[in-house]
């Protein structure tokens, strides 16, 4: 089952930078909402300007330590800040702070699921938290680069894996998972068209059984679909320079993603060298043992336990895969199941309620119809005051914002009736309507059984509990 | 008695006693600047008109019976510490008009306690010097001359010889100061003045222009020892902008500068008696050594083994942090800019024209350090041998309280002296280095005149954080020494 391209194979290993979710930045106190205008959300700090110090925001390493616990990585109680050392004009301190030689968090996994169902680990290698750069816009002026600090100083996860994927659909299948952990924990928004979340691809090709060969990486790719096709373009490139008896070397690439090819960015001759260095303005990152155990109590279930629990309630597979993609989904999910059938639930949600969702054009982040209202009409189903039919109807209702099933059905009317009394008496005036019938009936043509079945619910607006219908007609239409 | 007569404690008790308004000490301190400060050049900026509605503002409280600590005392300001609203230049042509829209956490503390600012004292560019002499805004002349030799200039020490030269002539009463490898004692021992610095992480660094981060720490320069103690306890404090200051109480300095030294251990450091030491600083450590010994002090010798890489490692481990502090001065955001026809070339323009000599050098000394293939043969190895040196005064604490040793290898030279010579200025700091890379507290007090009748300095060095340590054996030291000698040029 392995993934070739001819005889070759392929070795991929990512590079993730996730955009922390905070309030303020790494080392300022700067906000960092998306989208603002430019340089409205930088400090002196961000900024670079003399005699300012960064100061660690706590809630940052928070975050990076939830995330490594979400990768079952290992927490390092003593990390360090360094600084890399290059100049660039969105660079404001000249140098980026972040951890080189001993990251926040060390080696932790995760367990990716393909297609056709096969699950493989993919190691990650270690995950450490640095500054972002600012923004340079170079097509704004013909002849200046207009500078945007509102990124400079903004935290981010650099999450480093092992070279273990071995096809664009595992690269994929890792970005969307790693992207799926960190959205469940609130780490990172994950929102790759944002920018909060990018990838640099690391290809090379084998032989089966050789060792590596020489890698390229490819920055800054933004969607799980670039990833697969950078992967997969970059990986035939490679294989085209090999096929032609020349080397491949080592450098770094960009993605055209409208033509389709990765082009040379620099080579390894141009590399700048970093001078990275331990940050004298910052201590070494002392964590308390204690402080992590309490993050980790109160860690959000994931999205692989939480799958398990579904399919021990009872759901399909394939529904507890849907319902735990996201993080909101499950959450609606398990509102609207409390206490009540849960495979009823899971129907009604990834039936009537994702198909009104598509039609709406609504996302489950704002829903049309709550999860406490899906959940109380259940409890009508369940409780017999609504049969399947008149439950779509009311949801219809529902949608309209008509407000609580309870209300709508009151309202409206709608209640199914299970009062035998009630049903006995339609029953007796639909025999009384239709003697011929009844006699029909009687003497052998049963196939008219339907037909009183109809009258009798017709009789009462269709409000009549459709097993004690079935029931008392066929008893009294026996005589 | 004239009102620049008065000392930092004598000025204050007059101003509480509304013997002298602030408005009038403010005004001598103006004219004395104003008389002296074109010879000597110790200000690179004077703020003559918010100095004075700064001292009736002060006026105001002390008639009020609300002054602070410092309510009404006119003090000079190293150009190097960020105030908000005056220009703040580092020394340095690069950073151009550059005025902080902030204040920095030490000069904002100043203020809370009612100083008042009469300007931005000149000092080495960013720091980077022990004359004075790279200044961008020319040079500062120490307000002492040599009997025999009146006509040569002598350099005030630095880097922050506008501060001591300033305290001296009494062109301020106070100032501030910073200290990265000796800038607060050298200078201070070639003026005759007082100063401290502190241990690493008792003085915020915030708003001061960062010259090499894990070794700056400010403290004040003041005409004693006591003007130093009440200075230093308005500077000192934790301060959560800074991570690497400390959180600890700021004891009452001035209580422990009368203490003595009796019962106390004072250590003799055998490496610091170096070979060619001049016969008078030798001289005038014996005498140090014995007046502490009549207060009661019990002297111990003491041996720091790794005292001889102390200069090596710090001309490593000060120029590597300067390379990668002072890039963000590039010409984009602040300060002065050449144009280029790209990025690159902007960067070089500017850079070129904006930092002096000096700085160059260290940058180009601190970026071949930390460049791929030297690292580990330099930085990483001169910081093993920076821990080694910590831990020769973690095993001399266990026999001493505090250590005594000459401040400086000589007394002041002159303005043309050592210039063409890096490696002879570098010396200037033989002594005081070792507490930086340590991070200890260490003070430079007057102490005697050498045969040309110039200042020379002792230097107490304490245990960390224990400031009231050193001022106690610096007071000692003051009393016995009964400095009287004045500076040639002064108000």
């Amino acid at each position: 089952m392995t993934y070739m391209i001819g005889d070759w194979e392929l070795v991929i290993g990512l590079e993730v930078h996730a955009q922390v979710t905070s309030q303020a930045k790494l080392f300022s106190g700067a906000a960092t909402a998306f989208g603002a205008s430019p340089n409205s959300q930088v400090s002196f700090i961000d900024a670079g300007f003399p005699g300012m110090l960064p100061s660690i925001n706590a809630e940052c390493v928070a975050q990076a330590v939830r995330t490594g616990l979400g990768l079952n990585a290992q927490i390092n109680l003593w990390s360090r800040f360094d600084r890399k050392n290059y100049f660039y004009a969105d660079l404001p301190q000249g140098y980026q702070i972040s951890q080189f030689a001993h990251p926040i968090v060390g080696t932790g996994e995760i367990e990716i699921t393909l297609d056709d169902g096969t699950k493989k680990t993919i190691g990650i290698t270690r995950l450490h938290l640095e500054q972002d750069a600012g923004k340079s816009q170079h097509d704004q002026h013909p002849s200046k680069s207009f500078i945007d600090l509102n990124r400079s100083g903004v935290a981010l996860m650099e999450i480093v894996s092992e070279p273990d994927m071995r096809s664009p659909e595992e690269a994929g299948a890792y970005v969307a998972k790693l992207r799926q952990i960190l959205r469940y924990l609130g780490t990172c928004d994950g929102n790759m068209d944002e920018g909060s979340m990018r990838a640099d691809v690391n290809v090379s090709v084998r032989k089966p059984g050789e060792g590596f060969r020489t890698r390229c990486e490819i920055k800054n790719v933004n969607s799980v679909k670039f990833v697969m096709q950078a992967v997969e373009v970059e990986a035939r490139r490679q294989i085209d320079v090999w096929e032609s008896g020349e080397e491949v070397h080592q450098e770094t690439r960009l993605f055209d993603t409208a033509r389709g090819v990765t082009r040379s960015m620099r080579s390894k001759e141009d590399a700048h060298d970093y001078r990275y260095f331990p940050d004298p303005d910052l201590p070494p990152l002392v964590l308390d043992a204690g402080w992590v155990e309490q993050l980790k109590a109160s860690l959000p279930e994931l999205p692989d336990a939480r799958r398990a629990r579904y399919v021990a309630m009872g759901l399909t597979p394939y529904d507890a895969h849907v319902l735990t993609l996201d993080r909101e989904t499950a959450v609606f999910f398990e509102t609207m199941a409390c206490g009540r059938d849960a495979k009823l639930a899971a129907n009604w949600l990834t039936g009537d309620y994702f198909a009104a969702l598509n039609r709406l054009k609504r996302d489950i982040a704002d829903p049309p119809v709550s999860a406490e209202h899906m959940g109380e009409l259940l409890d009508l189903i369940a409780d017999k005051t609504l049969s399947g039919t008149i439950a779509k109807q009311v949801f219809e209702h529902m949608l309209s914002g008509e407000g609580a099933p309870a209300a709508i059905v009151e309202a409206r009317g709608l209640k199914q009736v299970t009062d035998t009394g009630a049903i006995e008496a339609a029953i007796r005036a639909v025999m009384e309507a239709n003697a011929d019938k009844l006699a029909e009936y009687r003497s052998g043509k049963e196939k008219l059984f339907g037909f009183f079945v109809g009258q009798v619910m017709k009789a009462m607006a269709g409000k009549g509990n459709p097993a004690a219908v079935n029931e008392l007609l066929k008893a009294m239409l026996a005589g | 008695m004239r009102p620049t007569d008065l000392s930092l404690a004598q000025a204050r008790l007059a101003l509480d006693a509304r013997q002298i308004s602030a408005r009038e000490l403010t005004q001598a301190y103006l004219d004395a600047i104003a008389a002296l400060n074109p010879r000597l050049n110790a200000y690179i900026t004077v703020t003559a008109e918010a100095a004075l509605t700064a001292a009736d503002a002060a006026d105001q409280k002390l008639a009020a019976g609300q002054g602070g600590p410092l309510e009404g005392i006119p003090l000079g300001i190293k150009d190097l510490f960020c105030t908000a609203g005056t220009r703040t230049t580092a020394a340095s042509r690069i950073l151009g008009d550059f005025t902080p829209p902030y204040e920095s956490t030490i000069t904002r503390q100043l203020l809370r306690d009612g100083a008042v600012f009469l300007g931005k004292l000149n000092l080495d560019e960013f720091a980077m010097g022990s004359s004075n002499a790279t200044s961008a805004f020319g040079p500062v002349e120490n307000p002492w001359s040599r009997r025999n030799d009146p006509d040569t200039r002598l350099v005030p020490g630095g880097s922050s010889g506008g501060s001591a030269a300033a305290v001296a002539a009494r062109l301020a009463l106070g100032a501030t100061a910073t200290d990265t490898g000796g800038s607060i004692r050298q200078p201070a021992a070639f003026c005759g003045v007082a100063g401290i610095k502190p241990t690493y992480g008792r003085c915020s660094r915030f708003g001061v222009v960062a010259f090499a981060s894990s070794l700056d720490q400010a403290g004040p320069i003041a005409r004693d020892v006591m003007d130093c103690a009440v200075l230093l306890r308005s500077m000192s404090g934790f301060d959560p902008q800074d991570s690497t200051s400390v959180d600890m109480a700021v004891p009452d300095f001035a209580a422990a500068v009368g203490r003595g030294v009796r019962g106390m251990r004072i250590g003799i450091p055998r490496e610091y008696r170096m070979a060619g030491m001049p016969a008078e600083i030798e001289a005038l450590w014996q005498q140090g050594i014995a007046w502490l010994r009549d207060a009661g002090a019990s002297i111990v010798d003491v041996s720091l083994p790794h005292t001889k890489y102390a200069l090596p490692t710090y001309y490593i481990v000060a120029p590597a942090e300067a390379s990668s502090n002072l890039a963000r001065y590039d010409g984009v955001r602040f300060g002065a800019r050449v144009p280029g026809a790209d990025l690159t070339e902007l960067y070089e323009k500017t850079r070129a024209a904006g930092f002096g000599a000096e700085v160059q050098r260290r940058i180009m000394i601190g970026t071949y350090v930390l460049s791929a293939g030297y690292y580990d043969a330099y930085y990483l190895k001169a910081q093993q041998v920076r821990t080694l040196i910590k831990r020769d005064f973690d095993l001399a604490w266990a026999q001493c309280d505090a250590l005594l040793t000459p401040a400086t290898p000589s007394a002041a030279f002159g303005l043309d002296e050592k210039q063409d010579d890096p490696v002879a200025m570098y010396l200037n700091d033989i002594f005081t280095v070792t507490a930086n890379l340590a991070g200890l507290p260490g003070m430079a007090v007057p102490a005697g005149l050498d045969g040309q009748g110039l200042p020379l300095g002792l230097q107490i060095i304490g245990q960390p954080f224990d400031e009231e340590g050193v001022f106690a054996v610096a007071g000692a030291v003051e009393r016995a020494a009964g400095f009287s000698a004045r500076p040639g040029v002064i108000a």
